[in-house]
C-alpha cells in the first residue's frame, strides 16, 4: 500500500520565501537559502523574494575573506539549476537602499509593493526570514 | 568616548538611539551589517549627514567589503578603516560603548 502512494500523484504547493535580512549579521538569510534549495529538491512551486534589507543580500562583489565566513551570494546564480527561476526584488526596499537592478548578482524580476501583495496572497504557504 | 554600532539603520534604530545618546564629540564605528549606514545613496544617509556635526564617523573596512559596498558611494566625511585601525580607536579612547 505504501509503495502504491509513493507513486501515486505528487502534492506540489507555492511556497513563497521573503528574505527580509541582511547577510552575515545574522544566520537567517543563510539558513534561508538552504530551506529554498530544499523545497525546490521537493519538486515544489518555490517563489523566493527579496524585501527589505533582504535585497543586500543579492549585491554583487561580495568578499568576505577578511571576515572569516562563507561568502554564500554565489549560490543564487545556482538557484537556476534546482528550476527556481521565480525570483522577485521589491522595488521600494531596493530604492530606499539606492540599489539598481545592476547591482544584483542575478537576474530577478522587480515588482512594486501592491504586484508583490498579489503574489504573497496567491502563495499556499509563505515563510519570511 | 567611542561608541560602536553593529546594527543596520534600515532595519533597527540602534544608530538613531547612539546618535540621541552619545556626547557630542564622540567618535561612532560603523561594524557588521552598521555599515550600511555608510552608504550615500541609502534613505538612512540624512540621519548620518546630519549627525556629521557633531561626531567622527568611521566605517569598518572589512564588514564593508563582505557585503560588496565597497563600490558604492559613502556619506562624505566618513573615515574607512581596518581590523588596525579598530585597535588604534580603542586605545585612543578611554571606554567603548557597543550599541546592539
Amino acid at each position: 500500500m505504501y509503495e502504491e502512494d509513493m507513486d501515486g500523484p505528487e502534492v506540489v504547493k507555492r511556497f513563497c520565501y521573503i528574505n527580509r535580512k541582511a547577510p552575515y549579521g545574522t544566520v537567517y538569510a543563510h539558513e534561508m537559502l538552504e530551506t529554498v534549495l530544499i523545497a525546490a529538491a521537493f519538486e515544489q512551486d518555490v517563489s523566493v523574494v527579496f524585501a527589505d534589507d533582504g535585497v543586500f543580500q543579492l549585491k554583487k562583489n561580495q568578499d568576505t575573506k577578511d571576515i572569516g565566513m562563507k561568502n554564500f551570494s554565489p549560490t543564487f546564480r545556482a538557484l537556476e539549476g534546482y528550476d527556481v527561476e521565480k525570483i522577485y526584488v521589491e522595488k521600494e526596499s531596493m530604492n530606499e537602499r539606492g540599489l539598481t537592478e545592476d547591482d544584483l548578482v542575478i537576474d530577478v524580476e522587480v515588482l512594486d509593493s501592491t504586484q508583490l501583495a498579489d503574489l504573497i496572497d496567491a502563495q499556499d504557504v509563505v515563510i519570511s526570514a | 568616548m567611542l561608541h560602536t554600532v553593529n546594527k543596520s539603520p534600515l532595519e533597527r534604530n540602534t544608530l538613531a538611539s547612539c546618535i540621541r545618546l552619545a556626547k557630542p564629540g564622540s567618535a561612532i564605528l560603523l561594524i557588521e551589517d552598521g555599515v550600511y549606514a555608510a552608504l550615500a545613496d541609502a534613505k538612512s544617509a540624512e540621519l548620518v549627514k546630519s549627525a556629521m556635526k557633531n561626531f567622527n564617523f568611521f566605517v569598518l573596512e572589512p564588514d564593508l567589503r563582505a557585503r560588496g559596498m565597497t563600490d558604492k558611494p559613502l556619506v562624505d566625511g566618513i573615515n574607512s578603516v581596518d581590523y588596525g585601525g579598530f585597535v588604534e580607536l580603542s586605545i585612543e579612547h578611554d571606554a567603548v560603548q557597543s550599541w546592539m
